[in-house]
C-alpha cells in the first residue's frame, strides 16, 4: 500500500477535468429532474394520477424500477431519475477504475510506477479511494439536489447514498475483473455486460414478485425504497459485496505477475488470413470482438424489451381505467408507445456503438498505428472510407438485431413471428439518426482530431433529450439538436421518408467533410 | 533518374517550435545515405514529410520524381518504411502484421518473408502485445525488407536490436545496396552509419549542417594524434589548430586540424618520437566538433 497517497494525487491530476464532468453531469440531471417533477406535479390530484398511471405501468416499471412512494413528490423524483443516476454512476466507476488499473498496466505505465517505492496494491487502492470519493460526491450532490425541492431530507439522503453505493459496488467489481483480463477493452466489455445483466435481472424481478431484484446490485440500491419505507439495510448488502470484491481483487493480484491475466496467452496464426489484406479487413478484424459483443448485448436487450411487452398488454387488459384515460385506441397504442421507447433505447445503443466504432480510427492514430498503414499503398481517403464502411455495416447489424430481438420475443408471446421482420424494419427507421452521430465523429476526426471524443457528448445529449425530454421540457431548439427528435416515432407514427432521407444526407455530408479534413491535416 | 530524394528549403513548425528550418537534402538513386543528428534535430519530421504524413509549411520535397503529399499512396507502393518505434496492433500476431503491411503495400513474397523471419530469429505466432521492443522492431524490419521496392526509408531502424541482430541488419542493407536500391538511413548509431553509408548528412536544429561522403567530411575535420616523446611536448599548447590536448607522463594526445597536421608532426619529430598513433575522426568526434557547444547532448547520442 506504500505510495497510495502519491498515486491518489496522480489520479486527481490526470482526471482533473474528467471527474468533475462525470460528477456534475449526473448531479445536474437529477437536480433538473427533481425541479421539473416539482413543477409538473404540484397538486395531490396530479400526484395521484401519476401513481395510478405510470406507477402501474409495467413498461415504466421495467424501464425505471419498483414504484415506491409514488404518493409523494420525492418518490416520483426517484422513479423518474434513479435509473439515469444509477447507470451514470456505474459507468463512471467502470471507466475511471479501468483507466487506472488494467488499462494503465497494459500501457506499461504501472511497471514504471511499481519500480519506484510503490506497493503491489497501491495503484488499486488509490483508484478505489478516488472513485469512492467521487461516488460519494455524486451521492451528496444528488441528495442536496432532491432535498432542494421541499421533500423529506431523510429520503433524499438515502436516495443519494443508494446512488453512491452502486458506484462503489461497480468500482470494486471492476477492480476484480481487471485482475482477470489482459487488456482494458476486455474489462470494459465484461463490465458493460454485467451492468446490462444487472439492469435486466432487476427489471424481471420488479415486474414479478421482486425476488430476482435482490440478485442485482441495481436492485439493492432501488430496494431502499426511498420516501416510502426508507430502508438503509439493503445498502449493507452493497457494502458487503464491495468488501468481498476487494478481497477477491487483492487475492488475485497477489498471485499473478504484473501484466498477466488469468488466461495465459496462446500462440496465434503465423500468417495473416486473406481478410488482412485491406484497410476494411483490418478495421473489421480489430473490432470483431467489440462488434460481436455489442450485437449480442443489444439483441439480448431487444429480447428483454420484447418479453416485457406481454406485461404491458396484460396491464392494458386488466386496467379498464386506462382505457378511460387514454381512450380505446389510446390504450391499444400503449403497446406501440412502449415499442417506440424500446426502439429509441435500442437505437441510442446503436448510436453509441457507431460512435465508438468511428472513434476507433482516431484511437489507432493516437497509438501511432495509422502511420504504418499510410506508409503503405493505402491512401488516407481509402483508409477512412473503408473504416467507416465497416462502422456502417456493423451499426446496421447491431440496430437490426436489437429490433429483431424485440420482434422475436414479442412474436413468441403472441404466436406471430411476423413481428420479427416488422420490428426489425421499425428499428432500422432509427438508423439514420444513429449514423448522424457517427458522422459527427468523422467530422471531428477530420478537422478537430484532439476533440474527437467530444462526439460522446452528442450521444449523451441525444440520450438526455430522448429519455428525459418529456419530463425536463427542454426548449424546442435544444430538442431539435437530437436527430432522434426528427425521426418518426414508429410504430406510433407512420414512417415518413423525407426526414429519414434528410438525416441520412446529413450523416453522409458530415462524413464527407470529415474525410476532406482528414486528407489535409497532419497525421499523428 | 539519378536523384531519389530532393528536398530544398523545407520548413515545418509545430506551434511555436520550428522542427524543420529550411532543410535541404539530396539522396542519389542507389546510394545508402546516412542521416545523422541528435534527438529532436528533425530526422523523423523529415521522414514523415517524405511519407506525406505531415504537410510542409514551406519548401519543396520530391520523392522518386513525385510529390510526397499529393501522390502519397502511389509512391508508397514503391517504398518501404521502418519507424524507430514500431507500434503494432496488440491483438494481431507478428506474422499477421507482416502479411497485412506487405499486402497493403501491394504484394507479399512469402519465400522472402520466411527467409527474413529465420534470419532475424522472430517467432511470428506471438501476439504483438507480448513482443519486446527489439522484437517489435524486427516485425517492422521484416515487413519492410520483404517488400520489392526501390526506396527504403529507415528511421533509426535498429533501436532495441541486440548486436547480433544488428549484424544481420547490416548484411541485409549490403544486399539491398548490391541490388541497386536506395536507402535513407537515419541513425543514432554512428558506427552503423559509418559502416553502411555512401554519403552522410548531418542535421541539427532542423537544418543540414554538413553533407558529403565520409572522406569529404573527414577533410573538414581534425586528426586525432596520440604520441610518446622523449622530451616534454609543452610547445603544442601554443600551436594553432590544436585542441583537446592532454599530457600524462610524457604521453600526449590531441586533435589537430588537417591544415596544421604537418607543423604538429614536425614539432613532435623534433622531440624524438617513441610511439605515434593517429587515426581519422570517428563520427562521434565529428559530432563533437559539429555540436561542440552542446557536448552533453552529443554524449547522450554517442552512448546509445
Amino acid at each position: 500500500m506504500t505510495g497510495t497517497a502519491a498515486l491518489v494525487r496522480l489520479i486527481l491530476r490526470r482526471d482533473r477535468t474528467r471527474l468533475p464532468i462525470w460528477i456534475l453531469a449526473i448531479v445536474a440531471i437529477v437536480f433538473a429532474s427533481a425541479t421539473a417533477v416539482a413543477d409538473l406535479y404540484s397538486t395531490p390530484e396530479q400526484i395521484a394520477s401519476y401513481g395510478s398511471t405510470l406507477g402501474t405501468s409495467a413498461a415504466a416499471i421495467a424501464l425505471a424500477g419498483p414504484p415506491f412512494g409514488l404518493d409523494s413528490i420525492g418518490g416520483i423524483v426517484v422513479y423518474e431519475a434513479s435509473i439515469t443516476a444509477l447507470l451514470g454512476v456505474a459507468l463512471m466507476a467502470i471507466f475511471i477504475t479501468n483507466r487506472h488499473t488494467r488499462a494503465e498496466e497494459e500501457a506499461g505505465r504501472t511497471e514504471v510506477l511499481r519500480s519506484t517505492v510503490v506497493g503491489r496494491h497501491a495503484p488499486m487502492a488509490a483508484v478505489l479511494i478516488v472513485v469512492a470519493a467521487a461516488c460519494m460526491l455524486v451521492g451528496a450532490g444528488v441528495a442536496a439536489g432532491v432535498a432542494s425541492i421541499d421533500v423529506p431530507v431523510g429520503g433524499a439522503v438515502l436516495f443519494g447514498a443508494a446512488i453512491a453505493a452502486l458506484g462503489i459496488v461497480f468500482a470494486c467489481l471492476t477492480a476484480a475483473v481487471a485482475q482477470l483480463m489482459t487488456n482494458g477493452r476486455g474489462v470494459i466489455g465484461i463490465m458493460l455486460a454485467i451492468l446490462g445483466t444487472s439492469y435486466a435481472v432487476r427489471a424481471v424481478g420488479d415486474l414479478g414478485d421482486g425476488t430476482l431484484s435482490w440478485l442485482s446490485p441495481i436492485g439493492w440500491s432501488q430496494q431502499v425504497s426511498a420516501f416510502e419505507d426508507n430502508l438503509w439495510w439493503p445498502l449493507a448488502i452493497s457494502a458487503a459485496f464491495s468488501v468481498v470484491m476487494i478481497v477477491v481483487a487483492v487475492a488475485l493480484a497477489s498471485r499473478r505477475d504484473l501484466g498477466a491475466g488469468i488466461v495465459p496467452p496462446r500462440p496465434g496464426p503465423a500468417a495473416g488470413s486473406p481478410l488482412l489484406g485491406s484497410a476494411a479487413g483490418l478495421a473489421f478484424r480489430l473490432q470483431r470482438g467489440s462488434i460481436i459483443g455489442w450485437a449480442v448485448g443489444v439483441f439480448a436487450g431487444g429480447l428483454a424489451f420484447g418479453s416485457f411487452s406481454r406485461e404491458v398488454q396484460v396491464m392494458v387488459e386488466e386496467n379498464p381505467q386506462l382505457a378511460d384515460i387514454f381512450g380505446e385506441a389510446g390504450a391499444a397504442s400503449l403497446t406501440d408507445a412502449f415499442f417506440a421507447t424500446a426502439m429509441l433505447v435500442i437505437s441510442l445503443l446503436g448510436a453509441a456503438f457507431a460512435v465508438s466504432s468511428a472513434l476507433h480510427v482516431r484511437g489507432e492514430e493516437s497509438a501511432g498505428r495509422i502511420e504504418p498503414l499510410l506508409a503503405t499503398g493505402v491512401s488516407r481517403t481509402r483508409l477512412l472510407i473503408e473504416h467507416m464502411t465497416v462502422t456502417l455495416a456493423a451499426t446496421v447489424v447491431v440496430v437490426g438485431l436489437g429490433g429483431a430481438g424485440i420482434g422475436l420475443a414479442y412474436g413468441l408471446i403472441t404466436d406471430d413471428l411476423g413481428a420479427v421482420g416488422e420490428m426489425l424494419g421499425n428499428a432500422l427507421v432509427y438508423l439514420p439518426a444513429a449514423l448522424v452521430l457517427a458522422g459527427l465523429a468523422v467530422l471531428l476526426i477530420g478537422w478537430l482530431p484532439r476533440f474527437a471524443a467530444a462526439s460522446w457528448a452528442g450521444v449523451a445529449v441525444c440520450f438526455v433529450i430522448g429519455w428525459l425530454g418529456g419530463l425536463l421540457r427542454f426548449p424546442e431548439w435544444f430538442e431539435n439538436l437530437s436527430p432522434f427528435t426528427h425521426t418518426p416515432t414508429v410504430p406510433v407514427d407512420p414512417v415518413t421518408l423525407a426526414p429519414l432521407l434528410i438525416l441520412a444526407a446529413i450523416a453522409l455530408l458530415m462524413t464527407g467533410a470529415g474525410v476532406l479534413g482528414f486528407q489535409r491535416r497532419d497525421i499523428g | 533518374m539519378s536523384t531519389a530524394i530532393a528536398i530544398s528549403g523545407l520548413v515545418k513548425s509545430f506551434g511555436s517550435t520550428r522542427a524543420l528550418d529550411g532543410l535541404s537534402l539530396e539522396v542519389r538513386t542507389g546510394e545508402v545515405h546516412g542521416f545523422l543528428g541528435p534527438n529532436g534535430a528533425g530526422k523523423s519530421t523529415t521522414i514523415r514529410v517524405l511519407l506525406g504524413l505531415l504537410r510542409p509549411d514551406a519548401g519543396e520535397a520530391r520523392l522518386l520524381d513525385a510529390d510526397p503529399w499529393r501522390d502519397a499512396a502511389e509512391l508508397h507502393r514503391r517504398l518501404a518504411y521502418v519507424p524507430g518505434d514500431v507500434n503494432l496492433w496488440p491483438d494481431l500476431t507478428g506474422g499477421e502484421v507482416i502479411d497485412l503491411l506487405s499486402r497493403l503495400r501491394g504484394g507479399l513474397d512469402t519465400a522472402r518473408r520466411d527467409r527474413l523471419l529465420e534470419r532475424f530469429d522472430l517467432d511470428p505466432t506471438k501476439k504483438a502485445r507480448s513482443y519486446s521492443k527489439g522484437n517489435r522492431q524486427k516485425v517492422g524490419l521484416v515487413a519492410a525488407l520483404a517488400s520489392e521496392v526501390e526506396l527504403f526509408l529507415l528511421d533509426e531502424p535498429t533501436s532495441g536490436l541486440d548486436p547480433l541482430m544488428e549484424a544481420v541488419f547490416q548484411e541485409c542493407i549490403h544486399e539491398l545496396k548490391a541490388e541497386g536500391r536506395t536507402i535513407l538511413l537515419s541513425s543514432h548509431i554512428l558506427a552503423e552509419a559509418e559502416a553502411l553509408s555512401d554519403r552522410i548528412s548531418i542535421i541539427r536544429n532542423g537544418q543540414i549542417v554538413q553533407s558529403g561522403t565520409l572522406a569529404e567530411l573527414r577533410h573538414l575535420t581534425r586528426t586525432t594524434v596520440v604520441a610518446e616523446t622523449e622530451q616534454t611536448a609543452g610547445g603544442l599548447r601554443a600551436m594553432p589548430g590544436v585542441a583537446n590536448l592532454s599530457a600524462i607522463d610524457g604521453r600526449v594526445s590531441f586533435d589537430v586540424d588537417s591544415d596544421n597536421l604537418q607543423d604538429a608532426i614536425s614539432y613532435l619529430a623534433s622531440l624524438r618520437i617513441r610511439s605515434l598513433v593517429s587515426h581519422p575522426p570517428t563520427l562521434e568526434e565529428l559530432f563533437l566538433r559539429q555540436y561542440g557547444d552542446d557536448v552533453t547532448a552529443v554524449e547522450e547520442e554517442a552512448g546509445r
